[in-house]
């Protein structure tokens, strides 16, 4: 959590809302074109991502993906510079969820992540057919669609994570509520920015124990990081888990009428970064956990999906600052996947100044490019 | 929806924004009213930073210090390039007492983030030098990888220092790929310059380690009063100065026509703990004898006068003085350095001492051979070095297109 910066939403912003997927087993791409003609199959296993057409025309599609493998999967839609067209979270081994994404002409990438880690699998994918030119306006408001989708894909994911979690916790569960509190809240640090924007909620879901002033209760994922890991007892957890998932859904609800300025965007992919540069390279925001480097992959994969939604325009008025965010990007992402241990990360005390100064070096790279996002979009 | 980040200069009044955006004013970036009378320093001069020699060597030695070396963190040879092309530029306007960058502290876009920090707004130039230095890990890294294609241009006198009696270096804040000493006589002025290299050097470079220093502790022109180090004492009397040309000539810039060094100098930085309290314990006699120079006028024992000349029969055998004279020490250095307090050591005393910067046309027959020569200084129980550092420091700057680096890279 952070309180210095002021709130990501500007006033008169434009009038565009999330049209977040409504629970069930449906996607969470539900796109405001409406209904596709048709339905693609998309076969995900834990080797494999078979995708049922590798050309399509141009307008609206729906995916529907099978997770046939034994671990949790994910599925994405990727344009140019890896922009996330559509995505799924969590299709957990045996189910069906689908997306809708629509596509105008172009070259694509479909990527299934088994293990919900990693490039994925990808396969290319030509969308072919009448594509109309966007003005630099429409090219910005697509930029603000996209990254609303992807906000609403994420809190959906999150409200089902935390509420898994929360289960853990109540039923005394320690070694799969420690397994499922950094999962839970990789969704949270992707749009962190988004939700402390919206009034006390950030600090009543992420505050730690020295963000609460004297006389306010202190609620959220780190008390029960420290019931979980400093002091084991889980005795007090359960309202502390109820009012947790109740935070959780107070933000999904808000979220939904969210407006957002191109330039919250920019902003917001800027401020992830501080977040890992303040809190996370540092070992801060864990302190009982050390599961620091979920977060770092979680702030970096938000800030990398504010940037991807506004590529366009970017490349568009800086071609060379756009070709290196994406190299900037992945070189962060590499020197980080360094310290990829099975589905998640080793913990941040495992890591030896050396590779902490890295860390450190690498995001200072980024961040220097992703400041100059905002003056890019800005024109 | 595209926001306009020209609201600004409507606001101001300044106008057509596409004049300062191509950095053809100084309206919006000069910080202060240019120097009068460049080449010399004033208390709020700008020294000249171009010429056969870098700036900050023999120029007068300002009253402080920010001293910082960086780690080079890419590979990229062209990037490396192109940040030294925009430090030159940055290093140029602010010795001018002008902003870092063409646009400045507060006259740009609401949404991007100023070319200058703004600290320095209002500020004079100070006589603000900023002086370059090469490392020998940038030719060959420490791995041993010749990351930017310049292993075979390392001169042969770039090597690291050898281990000295009584080191206690602390790796950490010792070497580094590169060196910025900036000395200016206000210390925002010279942290400021630093910090927006730092600044436009980021993702490229990382700050390795940084010394702040607070009073200068030689003289390097005659007409500058000798000052006092730490110890108490006057330091740097007979320190090469800058009227002695054929001296410095033969012991301070490397004479090697053709070669990228010819015309520069190399920088031995040491940080060397002075143990203060220790040393305020002991006797004022003691003092003087482990100096070899008396405390009060700085005379030369057995003499009356500061610049009386140094009878070494009147001295201990063992006394700094004896030791690191030219005499018996058979070279000379030009020595810079600066004071300094970083706080305390949490054993209840002061962590300060002297940050030992000195010039030589040589290492080998300056700051090692001096140094060798002081393996039985009666001055090594009040001291510890703890950090230390070579640079290869190029010649200065022929003109307004010129580099840093224009030699070794160009």
């Amino acid at each position: 959590m952070r309180t210095r910066r002021t709130p990501l939403v500007a006033a008169g912003a434009a009038t565009l809302t999330v049209l977040a997927a409504c629970g069930g087993g449906s996607g969470s791409g539900t796109d405001a074109a409406g209904d596709a003609s048709d339905d693609i199959a998309v076969t995900a296993s834990d080797s494999a991502c078979d995708v049922d057409a590798s050309s399509l025309a141009a307008g609206t599609h729906q995916f529907t993906v099978t997770n046939t493998g034994s671990s949790v999967t994910e599925f994405y839609v990727y344009a140019e510079g890896d922009r996330i067209m559509g995505e799924v979270e969590n299709i957990a081994p045996g189910v069906a969820r689908s997306l809708l994404v629509e596509l105008p002409a172009g070259e694509y990438q479909t990527a299934c992540k088994p293990g919900m880690t990693g490039d994925g699998i990808r396969n290319a994918l030509t969308v072919t057919g009448e594509s109309a030119q966007l003005s630099d306006d429409e090219q910005l408001q697509a930029a603000v669609t996209d990254y609303l989708r992807y906000v609403g894909s994420q809190v959906t994911a999150l409200q089902e994570q935390t509420q898994a979690f929360a289960d853990a916790v109540k039923a005394g569960d320690v070694a799969q509520a420690q397994a499922l509190y950094p999962e839970a809240r990789k969704y949270y640090e992707r749009i962190e920015p988004v939700a402390e924007s919206l009034g006390d909620l950030d600090p009543r879901i992420d505050a730690r124990e020295n963000d609460v002033a004297e006389g306010d209760t202190w609620t959220g994922f780190h008390v029960l990081e420290r019931d979980l890991w400093a002091t084991g007892d889980l005795s007090q957890a359960g309202p502390v888990a109820d009012q947790l998932v109740a935070d959780v859904g107070d933000l999904v609800t808000q979220v939904q009428g969210i407006k957002l300025q191109p330039l919250d965007l920019a902003n917001g992919a800027l401020e992830l970064l501080d977040e890992i540069a303040s809190s996370k390279v540092t070992g801060e925001e864990e302190r009982y956990s050390h599961t620091d480097l979920w977060d770092f992959q979680a702030n970096l994969d938000g800030s990398q999906a504010a940037v991807q939604a506004l590529r366009p325009a970017v490349a568009e008025a800086d071609p060379d600052l756009a070709t290196a965010l994406d190299s900037a990007f992945a070189a962060t992402q590499a020197e980080l996947a360094q310290y990829a241990d099975g589905d998640g990360f080793v913990l941040y005390t495992a890591l030896t100044p050396e590779q902490v100064q890295g860390l450190s070096d690498s995001l200072n790279a980024l961040a220097a490019q992703v400041s100059q996002v905002p003056a890019a979009v800005a024109g | 929806m595209k926001l306009s980040r020209r609201d600004f200069f409507g606001a101001a009044g300044v106008g057509a924004a596409g004049v300062v955006a191509l950095g053809a004013g100084g309206i919006a970036s000069s910080r202060a009213a240019a120097p009068a009378d460049q080449g010399t320093t004033t208390a709020s001069g700008a020294v000249e930073f171009h010429g056969a020699h870098q700036a900050g060597i023999t120029t007068p030695a300002q009253d402080r210090l920010h001293f910082v070396a960086f780690d080079v963190i890419t590979d990229d040879r062209a990037a490396l390039v192109r940040m030294l092309q925009q430090w030159t530029q940055a290093a140029r306007r602010m010795t001018r007492g002008q902003d870092a960058g063409p646009v400045g502290a507060v006259a740009g876009g609401d949404y991007a983030p100023p070319d200058d920090t703004g600290e320095a707004m209002g500020l004079p130039p100070a006589g603000l030098t900023l002086t370059i230095g090469f490392g020998p890990t940038l030719f060959t890294a420490a791995d041993g990888t010749d990351r930017f294609g310049i292993a075979d241009r390392r001169p042969d006198a770039l090597v690291p220092l050898p281990a000295f009696p009584g080191d206690e270096l602390v790796p950490a804040i010792s070497d580094g790929d590169l060196c910025i000493q900036a000395c200016a006589d206000d210390p925002q002025v010279a942290v400021h310059a630093v910090r927006n290299l730092a600044r436009i050097g980021q993702g490229l470079v990382g700050v390795r380690w940084s010394q702040l220093g607070f009073g200068r502790t030689s003289s390097t022109t005659s007409d500058q009063a000798t000052p006092r180090n730490l110890f108490g004492f006057k330091d740097g009397t007979d320190n090469l100065k800058a009227e002695q040309t054929a001296t410095l000539d033969r012991f301070v810039w490397v004479d090697d026509p053709g070669s990228w060094m010819h015309g520069g100098s190399y920088l031995v930085s040491r940080r060397i703990r002075m143990l203060v309290e220790v040393w305020d314990r002991q006797g004022l006699r003691d003092q003087e004898q482990t100096i070899g120079r008396t405390k009060g006028t700085g005379a030369p024992l057995g003499q009356q006068a500061e610049f009386d000349p140094v009878d070494l029969s009147a001295l201990p055998a063992t006394s700094h003085v004896s030791l690191a004279h030219p005499t018996n020490a058979g070279t000379a250095i030009l020595r810079r350095g600066y004071s300094f307090v970083d706080g305390s050591d949490g054993l209840g005393r002061l962590d300060a001492g002297l940050f030992f910067l000195c010039y030589q046309a040589d290492p080998a027959t300056g700051f090692v051979q001096v140094q060798r020569n002081l393996r039985t200084d009666k001055l090594n129980e009040y001291v510890q070095h703890t950090s230390s550092a070579l640079f290869a420091c190029p010649p200065g700057l022929a003109g307004e297109d010129d580099w840093w680096g224009s030699g070794l890279f160009g």
